[in-house]
């Protein structure tokens, strides 16, 4: 089930999770109000029924009329879970005790889980992982280039549905978990986080699944620590803390990371404008190692302290006092610097 | 240059929202040609590219490779659509991509072994990225995702060649690495079909035009057709282009 989180952040399809766990409630009242039970095999069954309803029809708005998904996913959302919300307060309000405990689903509760509800979990997510594994080449294409698979023979209308329909489960099997409210940060955050660290699909796939899974365990065991504090929304936050920490600090797509290259850069352009510039300065002479004053550079910006140090260091130039003169490594250097289309850093 | 017909266009018309794209297009191109499609922006181009290969449905008319059906002749086809048509930061490498060529001969589930990583990589030689084999594709320049593009469609060895803009944001070098390619696919007896954009490039690339504006205006070789009165009919305006013959 973990498993078909990452092809949604993939899609591009971030809000299709958040329509589709929304689009389940009204699922899991009828299933209620046809059965009277609260056999959670039996509400999950509705919730996927209408969470599969919901997508049917987002398909259909989007391809039938003009409006664009993201209007065909909020319509959807709103319409489903009003409707949903509309008959748990009607259930609510029968007089039947037996109804307690169906609000569990809005924000989940994962204290109440039991055995067979585990049980179920592990075979969709066996299940899920079988059929992923199955059909991983055909995901990819289908995700990558859609309309290549099409020409390749491949039925892109199934592949899509089948890729629909476990996300819809994953959602389904989550639900008592975390509940509607928050289940589509379940499905995108461990993907979100994972693709921050790996540019492979089978390694964001393990990545996002490893996340996914610490979520829910430092999740619970926080919450089981603590008294008041109900188990979905701090498996939520300890995803959350997962992305924020993979947008910090990933060593290649990270914003400390990629700030710091950007400095880094910046400085050894600095250097080198510096260096081309002594460059340019002493290429009329026939001696190149013949000394110039520092003063010269003062009418070039880039100039500092730091960058002649820097250029000394490098052996590119020697300073003697007020004056600076240019080795033969730093003149061959300087040469060579705009010859590169790309001057290695 | 065969006599035989590759690909017969027969009454196709496309529409999206009840404006035609194409309009009762009848076109046949022969086996053995290298073809420009040219037309100004709107004019059914890649629309055209699309309705042949099944990715749009027409609402009339039909198309035959080769005298049958495209759905029986999909290993005689191979595609390479628009470079911006994917998401280039999808987490994959430029292999991997060339790989997906082998996928339509694989079929349902089977993975691709060392046999398809062999024409794969034989494939991206041929396009001079073999040494960016490993590069994650989103690190790859304008060019040199065009160029995997160009050895997917390579890796499927097929006898027609469909692509769309392939010249379009690449460099010099890029351009004359690829037009040197189609020109060998020519060689080898293939039929190479390209939505193209510079007219003046027409007559030293290609031999085989095809000028199109919603309706199908002329098809023929470069040197009997490739003149202001199509280019006129075709743009609207008196478009004067030097052709080099």
């Amino acid at each position: 089930m973990r498993y078909a989180r990452k092809f949604a952040v993939l899609r591009k399809q971030s809000l299709l999770g958040d329509a589709i766990s929304h689009a389940a409630l009204p699922g899991i009242a009828v299933a209620f109000l046809i059965t009277g039970a609260k056999d959670s095999n039996v509400l999950l069954l509705g919730a996927l029924v209408s969470g599969l309803i919901g997508v049917f029809w987002i398909r259909g708005i989007t391809t039938k009329t003009h409006l664009k998904t993201d209007t065909a996913l909020g319509l959807i959302l709103s319409l489903f879970f009003g409707f949903g919300m509309l008959l748990l307060t009607y259930i609510q309000k029968q007089p039947n005790a037996n109804q307690a405990g169906l609000d569990k689903y809005l924000f989940g509760q994962a204290a109440t889980l039991v055995e067979s509800d585990v049980l179920l979990m592990v075979i969709v997510t066996g299940i899920s992982l079988l059929v992923m594994l199955l059909f991983w080449k055909e995901f990819k294409l289908l995700l990558f280039d859609k309309n290549y698979a099409m020409t390749l023979g491949f039925n892109t209308k199934f592949i899509d549905g089948l890729i629909s329909f476990f996300i819809v489960l994953a959602i389904v099997i989550g639900l008592q978990t975390v509940g509607v409210v928050l289940m589509s940060a379940m499905l995108l955050a461990p993907a979100a986080a994972a693709r921050q660290w790996t540019n492979s699909l089978s390694t964001m796939v393990i990545l996002a699944a490893i996340f996914g899974a610490f979520s829910g365990v430092f999740g619970t065991a926080i919450s089981a620590s603590q008294n008041n504090l109900s188990t979905g929304p701090v498996i939520v936050l300890v995803a959350a803390i997962f992305v924020i920490v993979s947008f910090l600090f990933s060593p290649e797509r990270g914003i400390i990371f990629k700030q710091i290259r950007l400095i880094k850069n910046r400085r050894d352009l600095q250097l080198k404008k510096t260096l081309y510039f002594m460059y340019d300065i002493v290429r009329d002479h026939d001696d190149i190692s013949r000394p110039h004053a520092i003063r010269i550079l003062n009418s070039f910006q880039g100039f500092t302290k730091k960058t002649l140090s820097k250029l000394e260091e490098k052996d590119w130039i020697t300073i003697q006092g007020q004056n600076w003169s240019m080795t033969e490594d730093g003149f061959e250097t300087a040469a060579n610097l705009y010859n590169n289309n790309l001057p290695e850093s | 240059m065969g006599t035989k017909i590759a690909v017969a266009v027969d009454d196709l018309t496309v529409a999206y929202n009840y404006k035609p794209v194409l309009w009762d297009i009848d076109l046949s191109i022969p086996e053995g040609v290298l073809m420009a499609i040219v037309g100004p922006n709107g004019a059914g181009k890649s629309t055209l590219i699309k309705s042949i290969l099944g990715i749009i449905d027409p609402i009339a008319g039909s198309v035959a490779i080769y005298g049958k059906p495209y759905t029986k002749q999909r290993d005689k086809v191979a595609y390479v659509p628009q470079k911006g048509s994917v998401d280039w930061d999808f987490p994959t490498t430029a292999l991997d991509v060339v790989m997906m060529g082998t996928y339509g001969s694989l079929g349902w589930i089977k993975r691709p072994g060392a046999k398809e990583k062999k024409l794969s990589l034989e494939a991206l030689e041929k396009v001079g990225m073999l040494a960016f084999k490993n590069r994650q594709i989103s690190q790859l320049s304008g060019g040199q995702q065009q160029r995997i593009f160009l050895a997917r469609a390579l890796v499927q060895n097929a006898a027609i060649y469909f692509m769309d803009e392939p010249f379009q944001g690449v460099d010099a070098t890029t351009e004359i690495a690829i037009i040197n390619i189609l020109k060998e696919l020519r060689k080898a007896g293939k039929t190479v079909i390209v939505v193209h954009h510079d007219l003046q490039t027409v007559p030293e690339y290609f031999d085989w035009v095809t000028f199109l504006n919603v309706k199908h205006i002329a098809t023929g070789p470069v040197k009997d057709i490739f003149n202001d009165d199509n280019l006129t009919k075709t743009y609207g305006i008196n478009y004067k282009v030097a052709v080099q013959q």
